[in-house]
């Protein structure tokens, strides 16, 4: 049986007393379900959770929706603003529509999944979260990206995988053009198993070809400091 | 013989030696300098400018038996929990990965005895120094590396980090000598690759962010953290009054003698303004919100000594930090490992290839043999010894001028010797009243 979710309306409540109340939950609390309504585009919604409740964001969210979570599970019926899931640690974020520039930056773990576009920088030094992305992503997406894998069904804009390290990244469309030190590489047998299991979670199982998308990753190439590699900047 | 008189050979003054050798170097490496340290070029500084002391209208109060407190509290602006300090002088953010394990744990030893903070760095929060630290600072820096939310709750403070002194607009470096197991595991990447650290936070720019970015952090630690912010002393009027109204507890600036761990020469020598001309725009920026004192100013950049540390506060300052001062007292650059420097091909009080991780001294170093070389709990008693000095110091010239607490120092204790440093200072060229800029005779 479905608990009747606890219902905050940021309409009468503030951003604070909304945050405070979901960090004041243990890890095994019962009150697992939560709803906030007319959230308005309120910055830093949920952020900081540590535990595996869910929290349904009834509208569009502001700036770090969801930063840094911890366990919980976070959806976004509408528009996030700027690093929507930055940090996060683990867990679960979903918007349902599109999320601005930085969309899980620097993430360390769990799953961000993304059901429009994502604005530029997305995934941006990551660090080992799963990020899936149904719509397009923008320009200088991957950047920096140290560990993890990004997935995108739509194209990638300019500078993609710039400065890459070694996060996976997956894309299905068009790919405006690599950053420096990122290439195309070959799909082996692994990284098909590896991006179906990424889509398998963020339940797209089936809905896609695995097939239809091409690998990029970093060349290695200026890992080293070396005086040839200078005009690659 | 030939006993006609002949020039002697003469250096140029532009092209001396040293310039020299570096266009050598340069033409066989194609490779810029890359050092530790700040900059090592003169600058107009503390030793430029002199306390006037008591005098018929001013006395001053007994030298051995009169209080002159030290205390700080930073923070109370907004957080729940401000920190309070017992010596306006902290230990500056310096990452675990630039220092070994050891001397991160030695700063923590040696701050929490003089009661004091110390402050993480680019490579995260180590279980060492946050257990010998009772006040840590955590930094938040554009990297991000190790950054989370548990150690973000377990720290006493937060310092975000937009830039640093020796190199504002320049991101860390780390090079693969130093990215050994465990660092390259803290921060996420390849073991031996030659780190080179983003200069941009990854989800935000410009002051309006940064306002939306402190309050998240303030939501995410429920209001009890301060929350500083670190810039680099260029623009400190202007950087001042932003961070304040982005929502700052503190601000940290930092002037171009700041050390830096790893960074091009030529980055540290020429960017960025001098301790001395970046305190007052700062205090000025505060009092013109109404902030000076509600909002903590700490400076940094070359603090060597109690008067330098006095010289700051009677600038305006609520507490100053050093980073190079401490790793000497840790034991960094000591004559005693003399013939191991000159093996580098350097010398005592020279050596600055940090980022080559074969520091003598086991300070500046991830190799395991060296790194044991220091002995955390002595260097951690040195540092502790060279803060109670520094406080002794700064209170016997306060004293001197009359003031029962570091922060009744001011401004007009001070002249300047020479006319860079009155105008950079603002405080008159000793014996006279001339400011330049500002009128007087
Ligand atoms: C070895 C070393 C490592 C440093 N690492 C950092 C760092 O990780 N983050 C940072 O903000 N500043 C870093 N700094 C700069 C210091 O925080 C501080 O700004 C500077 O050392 C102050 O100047 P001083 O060395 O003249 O006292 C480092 C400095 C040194 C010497």
């Amino acid at each position: 049986m479905t608990p009747e979710p606890q219902t905050v309306d940021l309409a009468d409540t503030s951003v604070r007393d909304l945050n405070a109340a979901l960090h004041a939950l243990s890890p095994d609390t019962n009150m697992t379900a939560w709803r906030v309504l007319n959230p308005g585009g309120r910055h830093a919604l949920a952020a900081g959770l540590l535990a595996p409740v869910t929290v349904e964001i009834m509208g569009h969210a502001g700036y770090y929706c969801a930063g840094m979570n911890q366990m919980a599970t976070v959806v976004v019926h509408g528009n996030a603003g700027t690093g929507v899931a930055e940090n996060m640690m683990s867990g679960r974020v979903e918007v349902r529509g599109d999320a601005s520039q930085s969309a899980g930056a620097s993430a360390h773990g769990g799953l961000l999944l993304i059901g429009g576009n994502a604005g530029a920088r997305c995934g941006i030094s990551l660090k080992g979260a799963d990020i899936v992305v149904k719509g397009s992503v923008g320009h200088m997406s991957a950047f920096m990206a140290q560990a993890g894998t990004l997935v995108v069904l739509g194209d990638a804009g300019d500078s993609f995988g710039d400065s890459i390290y070694e996060a996976h990244l997956y894309v299905r469309g068009h790919v405006a053009n690599l950053g420096t030190d990122c290439v195309e590489k070959p799909m082996r047998d692994a990284n098909r198993a590896e991006l179906f299991a990424k889509l398998a979670a963020a339940g797209l199982a089936g809905e896609v070809d695995v097939g239809a998308f091409r690998r990029y990753g970093s060349s290695r190439l200026l890992y080293q400091f070396h005086v040839d590699h200078a005009a690659a900047y | 013989m030939d006993t006609t008189p002949r020039t002697l050979p003469r250096f140029s003054a532009t092209f001396d030696p040293a310039t020299l050798a570096e266009i050598r170097r340069a033409a066989a490496t194609g490779i810029y300098d890359i050092r530790g340290g700040g900059a090592k070029r003169k600058l107009p500084n503390f030793d430029d400018l002199l306390f006037l002391g008591a005098s018929i209208s001013r006395y001053p109060l007994e030298g051995y038996r009169e209080r002159c407190e030290t205390s700080v509290v930073l923070g109370a602006r907004f957080a729940k929990e401000p920190i309070a300090l017992k010596i306006p002088i902290t230990i500056a953010g310096m990452s675990f990965g630039s220092l070994s394990a050891q001397a991160k744990e030695a700063l923590g030893r040696g701050a929490t005895l003089a009661g004091t903070s110390t402050t993480t760095g680019d490579g995260g929060m180590t279980d060492e120094e946050r257990g010998h630290s009772r006040t840590l600072v955590y930094q938040y820096l554009p990297s991000r590396y190790g950054m989370n939310p548990d150690d973000l709750r377990r720290a006493d403070a937060i310092e975000i980090v937009v830039g640093q002194g020796a190199k504002p607009g320049g991101g860390g470096m780390l090079l693969g000598q130093k990215i050994s197991p465990r660092v390259a595991e803290m921060r996420t990447l390849p073991e031996g690759i030659d780190q080179r650290s983003a200069c941009r936070h990854p989800d935000w720019t410009g002051p309006d962010d940064l306002e939306i970015k402190i309050a998240e952090l303030r939501e995410i630690t429920d209001w009890r953290k301060p929350i500083y912010v670190k810039v680099g002393a260029s623009r400190p009027y202007y950087d001042t009054a932003l961070a304040v109204k982005s929502g700052a507890d503190v601000v940290v600036i930092d002037g171009m003698q700041g050390g830096t761990a790893a960074t091009q020469d030529v980055f540290i020598e020429h960017v960025g303004i001098p301790t001395l001309a970046a305190i007052r725009p700062a205090v000025a920026a505060l009092q013109e919100l109404g902030m000076h004192r509600k909002v903590q100013l700490i400076v940094s950049g070359g603090i060597r000594s109690g008067a330098d540390v006095a010289k700051a506060l009677a600038l305006g300052a609520d507490a100053v930090s050093i980073g190079t001062a401490a790793l000497v007292a840790l034991g960094d650059n000591d004559p005693r490992h003399e013939a191991e420097y000159q093996a580098l091909g350097t010398t005592a009080g020279a050596y600055d290839d940090w980022h080559e991780g074969r520091d003598p001294a086991g300070i500046t170093t991830q190799d395991p043999a060296l790194a044991a070389r220091l002995d955390p709990v002595l260097a951690g008693r040195r540092l502790a010894n060279y803060l109670a000095v520094l406080t002794l110091e700064a209170q016997a010239i306060a004293r001197a001028c009359g003031k029962s607490h570091l922060h009744n120092l001011e401004p007009e204790d001070l002249v300047a010797l020479t006319i860079e440093a009155a105008a950079m200072a603002q405080v008159p060229l000793a014996g006279t009243s001339w400011i330049p800029g500002k009128g007087g005779v």
